[in-house]
């Protein structure tokens, strides 16, 4: 029986610049950072209140994951926003979207009500988007 | 949003510019009562609001704050006595105090236990990498 989701993968343009993104603006804790050698580092952070959640800051390099045309096409896509990669949680909508906005997130869609629930929709540094959620 | 909501951004969007000047000022000595008139607010209306929002009061938020940025020098080769200065405390009693109170070790068990986490995640990164993705990376090849 499957139990729970331990790791989950976000491809990213550029992982300082994810871990910037991440870390210092959406407020998220650093779980593992490990240099894998020239040029590789595996990163991962959580959510505050999820430390057995790691969310892998994947790099898109060419390598035994991508050919070097594969990447390429990958990151047209991550920039483009083209995938969405899961829905967060926070307590007070409005103010962390006021909170995030301050801190220079982008906004796709502002809090709004909607049948299923209350939602924003935001974009991380490389152009994956998120939905943003209040809890209850 | 419905127009009825905006009084209600502008009175979140006051708060939200409070906690952010605690997360920007949080090493200075900073009097939550500043703050609140920064905020047009009565001190009693500004805490209230403060906690209805993050559920702490803004002076709970500020020790979270800074024990948060203790945790993080920690994590590097600071001295206990210098990280405690340098989030704003004036007395490593009273720190070191609150420091355990609030994540559950002193501060001086949390820099062993992260030094020891940082050498072991050098000597051995593959234990902390699920195989999958080490494989995918093509970093099977390090030490174990």
């Amino acid at each position: 029986m499957i139990t729970k989701m331990n790791h989950v993968s976000v491809f990213v343009l550029n992982q300082e610049s994810a871990y910037d993104f991440y870390v210092n603006k959406l407020g998220f804790k650093v779980h593992t950072d490990a240099p894998m050698g020239p040029g590789m580092r595996w990163l991962t952070v959580c959510p505050p209140e999820q430390p057995d959640l790691e969310i892998s800051l994947m790099s898109i390099d060419e390598g035994m994951m991508f050919t070097k045309e594969s990447a390429q096409a990958m990151r047209d896509l991550v920039s483009k926003g083209t995938f969405g990669f899961g829905v967060f949680e926070c307590d007070n909508l409005l103010v962390t979207y006021e909170e995030l906005k301050a801190k220079g997130v982008e906004f796709t869609k502002a809090p709004t009500q909607e049948f299923y629930g209350f939602e924003a929709l935001f974009k991380d540094d490389s152009g994956n988007w998120f939905s943003l959620g209040q809890k209850g | 949003m419905s127009g009825t909501q905006y009084p209600k951004i502008y009175l979140y969007r006051r708060i939200v510019y409070a906690k952010l000047f605690i997360d920007a000022h949080f090493a200075e000595r900073i009097d939550l009562n500043n703050i609140a008139d920064e905020a047009f607010f009565s001190k009693y209306h500004f805490i209230r609001l403060f906690h209805s929002v993050y559920n702490k009061t803004p002076h709970q938020y500020l020790s979270f704050v800074r024990i948060e940025q203790a945790k993080a020098l920690l994590r590097t080769e600071i001295s206990v006595a210098n990280a405690c200065y340098a989030v704003g405390f004036e007395s490593v009693t009273s720190f070191t105090g609150l420091f355990k109170r609030l994540a559950g070790q002193t501060p001086a068990a949390y820099q062993l236990a992260q030094r020891q986490r940082q050498a072991e995640i050098a000597k051995a990164p593959l234990k902390f990498i699920p195989n999958c993705f080490a494989e995918k990376k093509g970093w099977l090849q390090l030490p174990v």
